[in-house]
């Protein structure tokens, strides 16, 4: 576990536990499922955030996504009667398409990521609400799904299933990026696309790659949304989740700049903001300054984070220094350099 | 291992390489040839075709006309994996290293060892395979240390592990040891000693004449683009090499000034900057003189330009500006005061590129061509179609995008921003690096202008031509303090050099 993980696991621990002496509820079995819940869900399209801004880009587009694909799921069960595991496929299919399409145009066509998944954000939000005639969809009054059902919203000794699926996802995902030469090409052109490019690498592909995984992630996402909603209302399902995936990498170690972050550090981001979302709700804080209290921790654990790493970089090039000196006395510096004039 | 019949094969052979840029040449004809385990030192002065050379074998550019000859193959031109297949490996001035991997993984990256059922990566394999290479160049990190923990000569290690690591034939060196110390200077002498016992060719570009009599075999000089002349080992001097490199009059620029010079324009004393906290600088510019600020990369000379113009700090010490005590915290106190700086990097510093060149040239002064701050587009072009006659930009319109000029048009624009103020004093620094003849001679012609109708002038320059063929007097830097002063009679790049280096 990285440094930076560790301390933020910490930071998850201590705000628990003062949460938890204001209000005992914290602990209780039904307020850690449900939690435990929203972490999963958030979790699922998080990690995919985290592979794009592993790169350096940004995909905003992905709460709209689940919008319309959480509707499309609904009406292709619910109104369609497609057989639920045709209908997951072809919402991954679909997610997969948008995803490489965000690739291609922003390697090819090299359009900046902001703009291109931001006119995603426009498109598929105007597309779903479009679609439904800005009516809500949902499924048929009385319809059930026991398999589908136990998949996503059911529960296994107290465990949410959606929580489950984002272990199951993080694991994976935590082989692909650390352990894979993918996830090594992936954290080179992030930090320094073309040396990654002189070294051999693909550097298009790789980046093409992670939008896709994210765009995928944000499908899988969209199914478990739109089973634990219920109905999807294709106006505000989905409103601002791009921020929360871009919040939790963040605050999990990922830089804007790209090439910097791991897959446990996404993770307990996502976990850290469902904290404080409960922390909210338990501590009787009006919920309307829900995301104050996001905003200002953020600030906050960046904040401190740069101010630490500054001060360890300068500690680091004083303690050189030092070693600088002692190696090169000013009377055996070289003698015959001739520096700029060759 | 090589045997000594491979080593007096070539290995590499340019023949007749060309390189024309959108107008400019920066190759001419260049036929050099690289034997198999040989260290074939190149030299010329900046802007002499040498980094353009370098790109042409690795690849990132093709040449305009002429072949390269590899194991008899030949090509006209290489590709990037073409480079890297036939064994050429770079040691780049500015490293190209991952700073958030660790030192395996750059060595391997793009050829990674894979394990498994799931083909992921072998770290430990790697790992283990970096390992003998990195005690073959001398270095005491290991394979698992993350590369952003490395100091730069470790890391320059680590690259030329990383050559070893490709079995690269020929490995080129640019400036490796700009950033070192003398004693990791040393390691890398032994290290090329290593890399020759075992038959790897070695091209060593340097701007330190005793690393190159130390370890070159060859030397082949670069001059304007051209092939400017080759020494065998027993004929490697000093003198030989700066003969070669530099070979020309550099008498032939120089224009008396007007009038003889008179009180002093800008005034330095006891001046310590945070850039070099240890050095003293005191020194003159004079009314009506050309002041050439000589000295090494690295000296200080950009700093203290800098310095002045309120870029870097000034810790104490007095300026005066035409006798008033004068002091820039940032840029706008000293343009207020009337010091202007013509930066090094124009296109970084000096030049909105993206931006036309009437937008340019008012950038300073928007305040001269508004009403009530609202800026007028009708001053702003005339102002500016004002200093394209002045100075002879060329160009069909001043709206047009500054980055389609070229390098020599787009000084002109730097200076022309300046130019429609009122200057007191402009420090021009390397003002015509990477600029077409001609229009050095017209830069040349306006700072002879401006001394004469009194503003002061500054050139720091790391042009030997240039600096002894155009100023009137040269300061000389060292290690951020002033080493000395030549007036004309005394102009010669030997006493230049002497000074700079603090040598005899």
């Amino acid at each position: 576990m990285h440094k930076k993980d560790f301390g933020l696991a910490v930071l998850i621990i201590v705000v628990g536990a003062a949460v938890y002496l204001q209000n005992p509820l914290f602990l209780s079995p039904i307020n850690l499922g449900n939690t435990a819940n929203l972490i999963g869900l958030f979790g699922l399209f998080a990690i995919g955030q985290g592979f794009v801004i592993m790169t350096g880009g940004i995909d905003l587009s992905v709460g709209s996504m689940v919008a319309l694909l959480g509707v499309l799921f609904v009406d292709m069960v619910g109104k369609f009667g497609v057989p639920w595991p045709v209908a997951i496929l072809a919402i991954l299919a679909i997610g997969t398409l948008l995803g490489l399409a965000h690739g291609l145009l922003i390697t090819r066509l090299r359009m900046q990521p902001f703009v291109v998944t931001l006119c995603g954000l426009l498109i598929y939000r105007g597309l779903a609400r479009g679609y439904t005639g800005e009516a809500t969809a949902g499924f048929p009054f009385g319809a059930s799904y026991p398999a589908l059902e136990w998949l996503t919203i059911g529960r296994s000794f107290g465990v949410p299933h959606s929580f489950f699926a984002m272990i199951l996802v993080g694991i994976v995902c935590w082989f692909v990026l650390h352990r894979s030469v993918f996830g090594r090409h992936l954290q080179a052109v992030g930090k320094n696309e073309d040396a990654a490019r002189y070294s051999g690498i693909r550097t298009g592909l790789v980046i093409t790659a992670a939008y896709v995984i994210c765009a995928a992630l944000t499908a899988v996402a969209a199914v478990y949304f739109a089973m634990f909603t219920r109905s999807v209302q294709p106006s505000s399902h989905g409103n601002f989740y791009e921020l929360y995936a871009i919040a939790a990498a963040v605050l999990g170690g990922f830089s804007l700049r790209g090439g910097e972050g791991s897959i446990i550090g996404v993770i307990l981001g996502a976990v850290l903001l469902q904290e404080l979302q409960n922390l909210v709700n338990l501590l009787g804080i009006p919920s309307s300054l829900n995301f104050a209290v996001m905003g200002a921790v953020i600030l906050a654990g960046v904040l401190a984070d740069q101010q630490f790493n500054l001060y360890r970089a300068k500690r680091r090039a004083a303690a050189a220094l030092d070693i600088q000196d002692t190696k090169i006395a000013p009377s055996s510096r070289q003698k015959s350099e001739i520096g700029g004039y060759i | 291992m090589t045997t000594n019949e491979d080593r007096k094969r070539p290995l590499l052979v340019l023949e007749n390489i060309s390189k024309a840029y959108s107008g400019a040449v920066a190759l001419s004809n260049v036929s050099m040839t690289v034997m198999a385990g040989e260290v074939l030192a190149l030299i010329g002065e900046n802007g002499a075709g040498k980094s353009t050379l370098m790109k042409i074998l690795g690849g990132v550019i093709p040449p305009s006309s002429g072949q390269i000859v590899i194991d008899n193959v030949r090509y006209d031109r290489l590709s990037v994996t073409e480079s890297q297949s036939v064994g050429f490996a770079f040691v780049h001035q500015e490293l190209n290293v991952f700073d958030n991997l660790d030192v395996a993984a750059n060595m391997f990256l793009g050829r990674e060892k894979r394990a498994g059922f799931l083909r992921l990566l072998d770290v430990e394999a790697m790992r283990a395979a970096a390992e003998p290479l990195l005690r073959r160049v001398g270095a005491t990190f290991r394979p698992d240390t993350p590369v952003a923990e490395l100091a730069l000569a470790e890391r320059q290690l680590l690259e030329i592990a990383k050559a070893l690591s490709i079995q690269a034939r020929l490995i080129i060196m640019d400036e490796p040891t700009s950033s070192l110390t003398l004693s990791e200077t040393k390691t890398l002498m032994n290290v090329i000693a290593g890399l020759k016992a075992d038959g790897i060719a070695v091209i060593y570009i340097s701007h330190r004449l005793s690393e190159i009599e130390e370890c070159a075999d060859r030397v082949f000089a670069l001059r304007d683009g051209k092939a400017a002349g080759e020494l065998d080992k027993p004929e490697i001097t000093h003198d030989a090499m700066i003969r070669i490199m530099i070979g020309r009059d550099l008498n032939s620029l120089y224009k008396p000034p007007a009038r003889p010079p008179g009180e002093p324009i800008l005034t330095l004393r006891d001046i310590r900057t945070s850039a070099k906290p240890l050095a003293l600088v005191e020194f003159d510019v004079l009314d009506g003189e050309i002041l050439g600020v000589a000295g090494l990369v690295g000296a200080g000379r950009t700093e203290l330009a800098e310095a002045i113009f309120g870029i870097t700090a000034i810790l104490e010490g007095t300026i005066m500006l035409k006798g008033k005590p004068f002091r820039a915290s940032c840029p706008h106190d000293a343009i207020a005061a009337g010091i202007y700086l013509v930066p090094e990097d124009r296109k970084r510093s000096g030049l909105v590129l993206e931006s036309a060149i009437c937008e340019n040239i008012c950038l300073a002064d928007l305040d001269a061509v508004s009403y009530n701050g609202l800026v007028s587009q009708r001053l702003v072009k005339a102002r500016a179609e004002d200093q394209r006659t002045k100075l002879a930009i060329k160009t069909t319109d001043v709206m047009r995008n500054t980055a389609e000029l070229s390098g020599g048009n787009q000084q002109k624009v730097v200076l022309g921003k300046w130019l429609s103020m009122r200057p007191a004093l402009i420090i021009f620094d390397e003002p015509t690096r990477g600029i077409d003849v001609a229009s050095k001679v017209e830069i040349y012609r306006l700072m002879r202008a401006l001394t004469d109708a009194g503003v002061g002038v500054m050139m720091i320059s790391s042009d030997m031509e240039e600096v002894i063929g155009v100023s009137d007097r040269i300061v000389v830097l060292r290690e951020g303090e002033i080493a000395g002063s030549l007036l004309r009679p005394e102009f010669s790049e030997h006493n230049v050099l002497k000074l700079a280096v603090g040598a005899n």
